[in-house]
């Protein structure tokens, strides 16, 4: 399982185990499994797609600006904003 | 001596301001809780942030053609000093410790061939500087608009901030806010805001990083968002220290009154009864002449 963080300068909104994220990023969206190599980019408005399982309907988060971090830990995603 | 019924106006009047004082406290009391938990919520942002500057620093370090918010203008003689106030008194000394800090640097600054301005954050810092520098202040943010200061006031902070050093205006800023230790101590800390401290590199093993778009862009993208952080964890503090602050100005302000009640209720008892063995005496002294 991939552990996923989203953090914005109010609180931590997230952070959980799930199978995928695929986040929206300034170059393009990728996705982040487990094991994903270690990877920075910034992010765009747009929303973060969070699947619990494999194949499972992904949960949409909007975030507005920041940028995404993949290290050992997982994934991390540091929004200026987030909806909801 | 003072008449029966001024004691009693007075002691009514001492009363009355107990009173408030003692709701200020509660009221700073639960605001606190508030803002210590707001204070806490924010760190995680903070550290990661950090963190990342971290790694993307050292690998940008050393470079000449950084981004200007991390080399500086290559000089050091203009500083702004971002004072952070609360804009409410009623908070025991915390304003003036901070305005002593500022001034402080300030002449230590002059004091070594430096100009100064200013850029303050809060209502409360500004009669006091003013005074001693009336033509150094460049910049007053009104924070007294919203309740509760959040990360929206503190870009608009940081991005004022960021277009005066862009223009021109300064060469190095530090930020001066109180840091929230506990109710009964806030100490206001000098930091330094632009240009940005490189921080201490943390050494990823083998771990190749990939970048997208590339570091510089990145950094250029971060730093912005590092001083505004900057801002924001000032402004959390500056929250947490004003009710802490207010608490115990407040809790000892009640006692204060307390005993003063106690001190006039002792006075107007006395001459309660002084008047009253007047009467007597007169009474007897009159009983007796007949």
């Amino acid at each position: 399982m991939l552990h996923f963080e989203l953090v914005t300068p109010a609180r931590l909104v997230r952070s959980e185990e799930v199978h995928m994220v695929v986040v929206p990023g300034t170059d393009g969206e990728f996705g982040v499994l487990e094991g994903h190599a270690p990877f920075m980019s910034t992010v765009k408005d747009g929303s973060i797609k969070v699947y619990k399982s494999a194949g499972s309907t992904p949960e949409e988060i909007k975030v507005q600006g920041g940028f995404a971090e993949v290290g050992v830990n997982g994934l991390t995603v540091l929004a200026e904003h987030v909806e909801g | 001596m003072a008449s029966l019924k001024e004691l009693k106006g007075r002691i009514n009047s001492v009363k009355s301001t107990q009173k408030i004082t003692k709701a200020k406290q509660m009221v700073a009391a639960a605001k606190l809780r508030k803002a210590q938990a707001a204070a806490e919520a924010a760190r995680p942002y903070a550290s990661r942030l950090a963190e990342v500057m971290g790694s993307l620093a050292s690998k940008v370090a050393g470079q000449d053609n950084g981004p200007l918010l991390m080399r500086g203008t290559g000089s050091d003689k203009r500083h702004l000093l971002v004072v952070v106030n609360t804009d409410k008194g009623l908070c025991g000394g915390l304003n003036s410790n901070i305005v002593k800090e500022a001034k402080l640097q300030a002449r230590a600054l002059e004091a070594a061939g430096k100009t100064v301005t200013f850029y303050l954050v809060g209502k409360k810092g500004r009669a006091p500087i003013k005074r001693d520098y009336p033509n150094a202040i460049a910049e007053n943010f009104d924070t007294s608009t919203v309740r509760t200061p959040g990360f929206d006031e503190a870009s608009a902070i940081a991005r004022e901030v960021i277009a005066m050093f862009e223009a021109g205006k300064f060469d190095v800023a530090h930020l001066i806010a109180p840091v929230f230790k506990s109710a009964l101590a806030q100490d206001p800390v000098t930091t330094q805001l632009i240009p940005v401290p490189a921080p201490a590199a943390t050494s990823e093993a083998g771990a190749v990083v990939e970048y997208e778009p590339s570091e510089e862009e990145i950094l250029e993208e971060l730093l912005p968002r590092y001083v505004t952080t900057k801002v924001f964890g000032a402004l959390l503090e500056r929250e947490a220290s004003e009710q802490g602050a207010s608490m115990t100005a407040m809790d000892n302000a009640t006692r204060n009154a307390g005993d003063l009640i106690q001190k006039l209720t002792i006075q107007y008892n006395r001459s309660r009864q002084a008047a009253i063995t007047t009467e007597l005496i007169e009474i007897i002294a009159g009983a007796e002449a007949l």
